[in-house]
């Protein structure tokens, strides 16, 4: 599964996170919780190869991924969700998508659907150009874009911020749905407390660029947690 | 009527000669934000490479069409050599790669004189591309006309390949942003170094199409590298249509001020036009709505 171990990253001369240890659960929810400026999206960049590790490994099922770039680790299996709704704003929506199944070869119709069966909004908005799309619509697009990929470990960052509640509830419904009936492991920054920790089965709390807090999730954990960041 | 259909003709003819050049940057700098001064240097390639074509296949005809083809590959090939050696070095010090890609410029044409000789070489246009056509009483060079649909064609082929492949859509989504299609398992380094093959490649197409317009020397493409980018600027940085638009309204606004005052003053108005032109719509004539900046 995925692993960061001593990882250390940074920008220029500043140092953003320092020596942190992560383990994804295999097939399940894994919660990274902290205020911002914490270091999570930082952390989460360094994990996919966005920015380099200084020092430390970052590992998938086992294999030092460290040094490779992002689309190799892709291709092994890890998906990324950015933060702020990113797609392909220039694209339609069937063409970010299609993007993604071009390199999946026949797995990718097949992918496609199961995709638009998980948000099936989608499907009436793929002739649409995804820079005209709402937050929450080009949210779901940028989930399944990276389910297209096959992952087996789906980086997800902040997934409902500033996004409107049914749509949240959407998500949220969709990311039960994949972990329980996909397999998948899910690697989950979220700012909405009580819902990644209803989610997941481990948690981590961020302060600093530090690990300060870890544990089993569950949603009896959320008072002592909020107590811990000080919410 | 005469004069007004022979300027019109003139200026699309001028345009589309305009087009060529500017297509393949209209990817290099309008998709990938390169500024490289060498692609005037690889249409001069293609022009040589009609030239040295010529010498193995004596039936003009044949050697044009194989030189169409060849003049992509050697376009392509020493934009992708220049790619990896240097710009992909430098995709985030603009000013470096002009400077760099001005040397190689230069270089490029100390290798043809000292390959080909510093006098003009020519190329001889086949017989079926000699004479004119009579359109609307005014006899118009067959060689214009061919450089006119060679233009067209070559638009097409772009948009179509930009538009409807998986190619295309690599190479949109890696402009648009990087990272996210790093992320979505796109190899940006492979789709850069693409794109750049297909860019220069056409360059070498352009330079093709210009030995039948006149002789072939080693500055033959430099006249044309400012007004390639004024195309590409005047567009709308990224956005192929905007070249085409851009591309013929030069042309004809060109030949319309050459036929009113004279051949330089033609040119001080152009600039005028267009310097007024990016005061008012700095984004060039085709800009993309987008409800969000991703």
């Amino acid at each position: 599964m995925l692993e960061l171990t001593g990882v250390h990253v940074g920008y220029g001369r500043t140092s953003v996170v320092h020596g942190v240890d992560i383990a994804v659960a295999d097939g399940g929810v894994t919660a990274i919780m902290g205020h911002n400026g914490a270091g999570k999206t930082t952390l989460l960049r360094a994990a996919v190869g966005l920015l380099p590790v200084r020092s430390g490994r970052v590992t998938l099922f086992g294999e030092d991924v460290s040094r490779l770039r992002p689309h190799q680790r892709v291709r092994r299996g890890l998906a990324y969700v950015p933060q702020g709704q990113q797609s392909f704003g220039q694209l339609t929506a069937r063409e970010n998508l299609q993007l993604v199944a071009d390199g999946a070869g026949s797995a990718g119709a097949a992918r496609m659907d199961d995709a638009l069966d998980l948000f099936p909004a989608l499907r009436d908005l793929l002739g649409r150009r995804a820079g005209l799309l709402s937050g929450g619509q080009r949210q779901q697009l940028a989930i399944a874009r990276a389910l297209l990929t096959g992952p087996r470990v789906l980086i997800l960052d902040e997934p409902t911020e500033g996004i409107q509640p049914s749509v949240v509830q959407e998500i949220e419904d969709a990311i039960g749905t994949l972990t329980r009936t996909g397999g998948l492991s899910v690697l989950l920054v979220e700012q909405h407390v009580g819902f990644a920790l209803a989610a997941a089965g481990q948690y981590y709390v961020l302060e600093s660029g530090r690990v300060t807090r870890s544990g089993a999730g569950g949603a009896d954990q959320e008072a002592d947690v909020r107590a811990a960041m000080a919410l | 009527m005469d004069a007004l259909v022979s300027q019109l003709f003139a200026g699309l003819s001028l345009g589309s000669v305009l087009l060529l050049a500017a297509l393949g940057l209209a990817l290099t700098f309008g998709q990938m934000g390169v500024i490289n001064m060498a692609h005037g240097e690889f249409m001069m390639a293609g022009a040589y490479t009609a030239f040295v074509v010529q010498k193995v296949i004596a039936d003009a005809g044949v050697s044009l069409l194989v030189s169409l083809v060849i003049g992509f590959l050697v376009g392509g090939l020493l934009g992708l050599i220049l790619e990896i050696t240097l710009i992909s070095r430098m995709y985030t010090r603009p000013l470096d790669t002009l400077l760099v890609t001005f040397g190689v410029a230069l270089v490029l044409q100390q290798l043809a004189r000292d390959v080909f000789g510093a006098p003009n070489v020519d190329v001889r246009a086949p017989a079926w591309l000699s004479g004119a056509v009579p359109i609307l009483g005014v006899g118009i060079p067959r060689t214009r006309l061919f450089i006119l649909a060679l233009a067209i064609v070559c638009v097409v082929a772009l948009a179509l390949l930009l538009k409807l492949s998986p190619l295309g859509r690599r190479i949109r989504a890696t402009v648009q942003n990087r990272d996210l299609a790093e992320t979505s398992g796109i190899s940006t380094r492979a789709t850069d170094r693409l794109t750049f093959f297909i860019g220069s490649g056409v360059a070498g197409v352009a330079g093709v199409a210009l030995t039948l317009l006149g002789s072939v020397g080693p500055t033959v493409g430099t006249n044309y590298i400012v007004d390639a980018f004024l195309v590409v600027v005047v567009g709308g940085i990224g956005q192929l249509k905007g070249a085409v638009i851009a591309a013929f309204g030069l042309g004809l606004l060109s030949a319309g001020f050459e036929y009113s005052t004279t051949a330089s003053l033609a040119k001080v108005l152009l600039f005028v036009v267009i310097v007024a032109f990016l005061q008012v719509r700095p984004q060039g004539l085709v800009s993309v709505r987008t409800r969000s900046l991703a």
